[in-house]
């Protein structure tokens, strides 16, 4: 059995299209066997919800009269530094962007309430933003210093960016030593008080199509509320790991980055995020539709939590300190159990991706492509694949010698 | 008229030893929940009660404590959820000391459970998109 992606369009437009989402997928697959969920189902829909850090957004703000070019200059979005080296009023605002007089972590653990992450949620919800921009003003862009507010309905553009979403697999995060911790994980308590996970598991989009059979650049997606696509690979992409049987990757593997319409997007997709003692961030709602286009393809869909390992990771040592050993091999159907156990000990389990939010993604995707609103694309190029040979390299630090 | 009230108990060294909350209890017919204790012999003692009952009998309950040399100060603190920031992720759930989130197992939604919140606030900060909220 195969079909195309056209034959789904077409079955889609004809409002025919059997979709599911990824959690139903599993429930089919065990009452009627791959072979005939395979014949019966068109589209499985995925979801996830979780901070993702390498996010951001660029616009471009009109000029103003005199013109001004922000480039070269510096530019603040409520107090947020924003990046300016474009050309003139192209301006772009990562996830992790502080205000310069924000304390950090000199009053440590730093409360980091408001970033990058924040300045877009407020910019998506229809709020005005405080712009206040300096330049050092030339005989075509003569104005040296710009000050008003700007709302996402008037510039010219505005375009979410992540270079690096929806990991395919990430780690559980621990703390071994005898203080507690604050990183990007949550707040470890300390000799293993809790362990940290972050995956919408057998809801996630690359952990249903472990090899990017069907997931590549010019995918269409769900991302922020509004449609997207896959642009590239995510930055760290690594197809190399160790993988279970089923070809699920058993460590962080491969990543996406993505790119849609910042206007269409909604700020429940969209959450700015405060990491104490680590920093901002924002929470990103993604969902990425798989066309069953064979027997193959479904099983991978029908993934359970039960087969989707993560590894566990002592984030007071070995992260910090580039050290590869892993603790332990834990199931996501363990973490959502609500504990683990850990060299002997049960250690209750948190996690900082949302699954309530995850199922609705795929659930609203699921719709969309069942009224017809949403059609399927074919990648115009694969994601690299095992065969690219593209591993996740460390710094070759070679010291600068004065 | 029933009312339910919150308040924090401090005790004098002299009286740690004596059974004050069960003849509030007896002689008053509060009920009652303890959210914290921490009582010592020989130290003062401090216990976080939630009562509930008539309020004239609150009103004598209260008028007892006082009398017997407990020092009575209201919980005005009260941490709440914010419905509409929390995306229902789960970090506050091991972060909390008295257990106060839970995750419903078919919908992984978080339940915060308002009578087991201590108001220690420790939720708030470790909140990612800052949903728990300290009202005074």
């Amino acid at each position: 059995m195969t079909k195309t992606i056209e034959e789904i369009n077409e079955k889609i437009k004809a409002g025919k299209a059997v979709v599911v989402t990824a959690e139903e997928v599993i429930d089919l697959v065990k009452q009627k066997g791959t072979k005939r969920a395979a014949q019966e189902v068109d589209v499985v829909t995925t979801g996830t919800f979780g901070p993702m850090c390498s996010s951001g957004a660029y616009f471009n703000i009109g000029h103003s009269k005199p013109r001004i070019k922000l480039g070269g200059g510096r530019v603040y979005l409520n107090d947020v530094q924003a990046y300016a080296a474009f050309a003139a009023i192209d301006i772009y605002i990562g996830a992790n962007a502080l205000p310069d007089d924000d304390p950090r972590n000199r009053v440590y653990p730093g409360e980091f309430n408001y970033g990058g992450g924040h300045v877009i949620e407020e910019l998506v919800a229809g709020k005005d933003i405080g712009l206040v921009a300096t330049a050092y003003g030339t005989d075509c862009y003569p104005r040296k210093r710009l000050e008003t507010w700007i709302n996402i309905k008037d510039l010219n553009e505005a375009v979410l960016f992540n270079i690096r979403n929806a990991y395919q697999n990430y780690n559980v995060a621990v703390n071994l030593s005898d203080r507690t911790i604050y990183t990007y994980m949550g707040m470890l308590k300390p000799n293993l008080g809790n362990a940290n996970y972050s995956s919408a598991g057998q809801l996630s989009p690359l952990l249903n199509d472990p090899y990017y059979k069907t997931i590549g650049i010019g995918t269409k997606i769900f991302l922020g509320g509004g449609t997207g696509f896959i642009a590239w690979q995510g930055t760290q992409h690594n197809p190399n790991v160790p993988r279970s049987e089923n070809g699920v990757p058993k460590r962080g593997a491969g990543a996406l980055a993505v790119i849609g319409d910042l206007k269409q997007m909604s700020p429940r997709w969209l959450v700015g995020t405060s990491m104490l003692g680590y920093g901002c961030n924002i929470a990103v709602g993604i969902g990425v539709p798989i066309p069953i286009l064979s027997e193959e393809i479904l099983k991978y869909t029908s993934v359970t939590d039960n087969d989707i390992l993560a590894p566990v990771v002592d984030y007071s040592r070995a992260y910090p300190q580039m050290e590869s050993d892993i603790l332990a091999e834990v199931s996501y159907a363990q973490l959502k159990s609500g504990k683990v156990v850990i060299q002997g000990k049960e250690v209750p389990t948190a996690s900082l991706s949302s699954y309530p939010r995850a199922v609705e993604i795929a659930t609203v995707l699921k719709e969309w492509i069942l009224s017809g609103k949403f059609w399927l694309t074919q990648p115009v190029s694969p994601l690299p694949g095992i065969e690219s040979g593209i591993t996740f390299k460390p710094l070759n630090e070679r010291p600068i010698e004065e | 008229m029933a009312v339910s009230r919150r308040i924090v108990l401090h005790f004098p060294r002299r009286l740690v030893d004596r059974p004050i909350v069960y003849r509030l209890i007896r002689d008053y017919d509060l009920e009652f929940n303890i959210l914290k204790a921490s009582v010592t012999p020989d130290e003062e003692g401090l216990m976080v009660l939630e009562l509930k009952g008539k309020q004239e009998d609150y009103d004598k309950g209260i008028k007892y404590l006082t009398k017997a040399g407990v020092r009575i100060q209201s919980l005005s603190r009260n941490v709440i959820r914010n419905e509409e920031r929390c995306t229902h992720c789960g970090a506050c759930i091991t972060v909390c000391p008295t257990g106060a989130f839970e995750l419903e197992p078919l919908t992984r939604r978080v339940k915060f459970y308002n009578e087991k919140c201590l108001a220690c606030g420790l939720c708030i900060k470790a909140c990612p998109p800052r949903a728990m909220e300290l009202h005074f």
